[in-house]
């Protein structure tokens, strides 16, 4: 937001709401705590000392998905953990957004079969699509900073 | 390896005058084709009297559109006093057979013999819990028979992405 | 076939309720206990494990595990791919012994084909899955200090197990899912810088061994949660097919690296460790030593890695090199079928168990003659050693459950397949 520049020594600042509700939104976005598959792994790797998400504000994963508003979907997801994802993501409060970390997730990957939803697009609206099997710990940190950006950019006048 | 199977040659002959069981050998493997009556027969014998403490693997396998025998039951038994290890056969006919639970010879048994029943539909008679393991309780089919569609949903590339894209139902919000 | 997401797995309606009738006691009927749900989201089941529990008070009566949320269908997919094909299929399997996967597979289309692997070959094979090893008992080790309250141990085996992704990510090109072990030989040659960083990081792990160790033993907390908690007999452990750490720490001297040596064990020197108490402790200290052990199984290897090609030259089974290909007409033939109808082993049936990081991983293959498998199961470690859950669980606290869940050292997606 450049509040430093703004700030001086007024103790003062003047923005729009829309800018300073999106940084409330972008800077504290708690991930649920679930992990599918092999995702899962990556995306504790992504957590520990060698990457370490707690650069970009994301090191707190809620276990519960009353806390969280940010559903990464780290794994192949099957017709039988299906309604559980859904009801997981009804259970977020809003705002919420959905990343798909992963080939499996996003379009079922290598397995093209009858046990698996083809692409996890069916349950959840996703909002970003992470591409590798499994995706590098910086390929999940930059979805998730293009989620950021995305949720930067987001209008008042949208959903207000 | 000589050695090795020459102890199982043993048992073997053992088990073959005691059922009438015949012998299979591929790749220094041996198996033994075991009645649908005997196999629980067999497996006490095999725990109690040669020493085969674990149950190494229990599956199944389908010969569709075959009927007679339609499912190979599989079983591979360990010893490992002996260092060696059996595997048996049981083959079962037709669309719904039933085989008789050796869960009272090896306990682990349960969990293989509920996967048999949910993958190929094969009754497990007189199992503690049979339910479905791995699929929901309520679907419908065996998917591991070879009848069975593998579920193949066709791919999205550049020159079908739209058609494909107007159909797939997308989840909302 | 039914499509369509099932609503009803999930909520205990009336009709699921009859289904488990004869796993819980009358009791619960009753309402004197509480049926409690535990997963399959839940930070402590390692994955999408659910376990349905009856307690009375805090104390688990009676612990139901249900499984299946991860069940992908490898198996059944199997059938419809090539064998060379499929064993892209087998790294997903486990997803902490990816090398261990393929090598069983590997080792199982050998036994089927009669196949040859060079000493070179077999020995790389032995360093890279003992390394994969280690990395699973890394995260085990991390996780389950998590789920006990040590945070910081996961901050720190997850340093160790980036050097070992690291060591993956130089041989094949890929962290976690490398296929770099195929029918016949590797895919390629290890790169030069190879062995100076495996023994970068052999002369590296021992200290930080005895940091973990330094943590963890004489910590109150971590002892009292672990001693005396799920206590496995030897009789249990044989009767339920238990192997791995598991059946050891239970006195079942037991190891297929020992007792059917595959891929040139027989040429190392290490022991399998053993221990008789059958607690959360005992499998902790078996773990642990098994991480000495195979620090000098790679070390061994390394010393006496022989020079020579790392492919079988059965050109009926493996592909020729590509130098071959602009020189040789029938290095081209060769290829091409292969790459295209792949090969056909002959009519029959194999099964081969190796020790994966949690057990005896066994790879049962039935070939009709032709280019695809006719039937694969995987037999699966934590598949059985998850049986014995509920056996471990009954009688103790909730909080004892979270231990002993990750004592079993289960992956899920080892179990659903």
């Amino acid at each position: 937001m450049g509040v430093e520049q703004k700030l001086g020594n007024l103790g003062v600042v003047t923005t729009k709401l829309e800018d300073l509700i999106n940084w409330g939104r972008y800077r504290s976005m708690y991930p649920l705590l679930m992990g599918i598959a092999c995702c899962a792994i990556e995306m504790m790797a992504a957590q520990a000392p060698h990457y370490d998400m707690s650069r970009f504000g994301m090191e707190l994963m809620r276990a519960s998905p009353r806390q969280s508003d940010l559903m990464i979907v780290a794994g192949r997801v099957t017709r039988k953990m299906a309604p559980v994802l859904r009801q997981l993501y009804e259970q977020m409060p809003d705002p919420k957004w959905v990343l798909s970390m992963g080939d499996c997730a996003s379009c079922s990957g290598v397995f093209n079969n009858y046990a698996l939803m083809q692409g996890v697009d069916e349950v959840v609206p996703v909002d970003v699509y992470v591409a590798g099997c499994p995706p590098r710990p910086e390929a999940l940190i930059h979805g998730v900073v293009t989620l950021h950006e995305m949720v930067r950019g987001e209008k008042l006048t949208d959903w207000a | 390896m000589t050695d090795k199977n020459e102890g199982l040659k043993e048992i073997v002959e053992a088990l073959q005058a005691r059922f009438d069981a015949d012998v299979y050998e591929f790749r220094s493997e041996t198996s033994l084709i075991v009645n649908l009556e005997q196999i629980v027969d067999v497996c006490q014998a095999l725990r109690d009297d040669f020493d085969f403490e674990i149950l190494a693997e229990q599956s199944a396998v389908d010969y569709w559109p075959q009927q007679s025998p339609r499912f190979h039951v599989v079983y591979q038994i360990r010893s490992l006093k002996r260092n060696l290890i059996i595997g048996l056969r049981v083959p079962v006919e037709g669309d719904a057979p039933t085989v008789p639970t050796i869960e009272g010879v090896y306990r682990n048994a349960n969990w293989f013999e509920r996967e048999i029943w949910d993958m190929f539909g094969i009754t497990i008679d007189g199992h503690s819990d049979q339910r479905r393991i791995l699929m929901p309780h309520d679907w419908e089919g065996h998917p591991l028979r070879k009848d069975y569609p593998l579920g193949y949903e066709e791919v999205q590339f550049t020159f079908n992405f739209d058609e494909i894209n107007d159909r797939k139902p997308y989840a909302k919000e | 076939m039914s499509t369509e997401i099932s609503r009803t797995s999930l909520n205990l309606e009336p009709a699921a309720l009859d289904e488990i009738k004869h796993l819980i006691s009358n009791r619960a009927i009753e309402g004197e206990t509480v049926l409690l749900n535990m997963g399959p989201q839940h930070p402590a089941t390692h994955g999408v494990l659910r376990l349905l529990l009856e307690l009375d008070g805090e104390v688990v009566v009676n612990c139901i595990p249900d499984i299946g949320f991860l069940h992908t269908g490898i198996e059944k997919n199997m059938e419809a791919k090539t064998y060379v094909q499929a064993e892209v299929m087998t790294d997903r399997l486990d997803y902490l012994n990816n090398i261990g996967n393929n090598l069983v597979y590997c080792l199982a289309i050998e036994k089927l084909t009669d196949l040859d692997v060079p000493p070179r070959a077999q020995a790389i094979r032995v360093i890279l899955t003992e390394l994969q090893r280690i990395s699973s008992h890394l995260v085990w080790l991390g996780t389950h200090c998590l789920d006990l309250g040590a945070m910081s141990l996961f901050l720190y085996t997850f340093r160790e197990r980036e050097f070992i992704l690291d060591i993956f990510e130089m041989v094949s090109g890929q962290r976690m899912m490398t296929t770099y072990l195929r029918p016949g030989g590797l895919w390629r040659d290890i790169p030069v810088e190879f062995e100076g960083t495996v023994r970068e990081f052999t002369g590296l792990l021992p200290r930080r061994i005895q940091q973990y160790d330094d943590l963890l033993e004489k910590n109150r907390l971590f002892l009292e949660r672990t001693k005396g908690i799920g206590v496995l007999s030897t009789e249990d452990a044989l009767s339920w097919g238990v192997t791995g750490p598991m059946a050891r720490a239970s006195g079942v001297d037991h190891d297929l690296r020992k007792s059917i040596p595959y891929s040139g064990y027989e040429l190392y020197e290490f022991i399998v460790p053993t221990h008789t108490d059958g607690d959360t402790y005992a499998r902790y200290l078996v773990r642990m030593e098994e991480l000495r052990q195979s620090l000098r199984i790679v070390e061994q290897a390394l010393d006496k890695l022989p020079l020579g090609p790392v492919r079988s030259n059965n050109r009926k089974y493996v592909p020729p090199p590509r130098s071959e290909l602009s020189t040789s007409m029938e290095a081209v033939i060769h290829h091409f079928k292969l790459w295209t109808e792949g090969f056909s082993p002959p009519k029959g049936s194999v099964y081969v168990g190796v020790e994966s990081p949690r057990g005896e991983l066994g790879c049962f293959i039935e070939s009709d003659g032709g280019p695809k498998p006719y039937r694969v199961h995987m037999r699966t470690p934590s598949f059985t050693n998850l049986q014995i859950l509920p056996l471990l669980a009954k009688g103790h606290l909730v909080a004892d459950l979270i231990a002993l869940i990750g004592t079993v050292d289960i992956v899920l997606g080892d179990i659903d397949r």
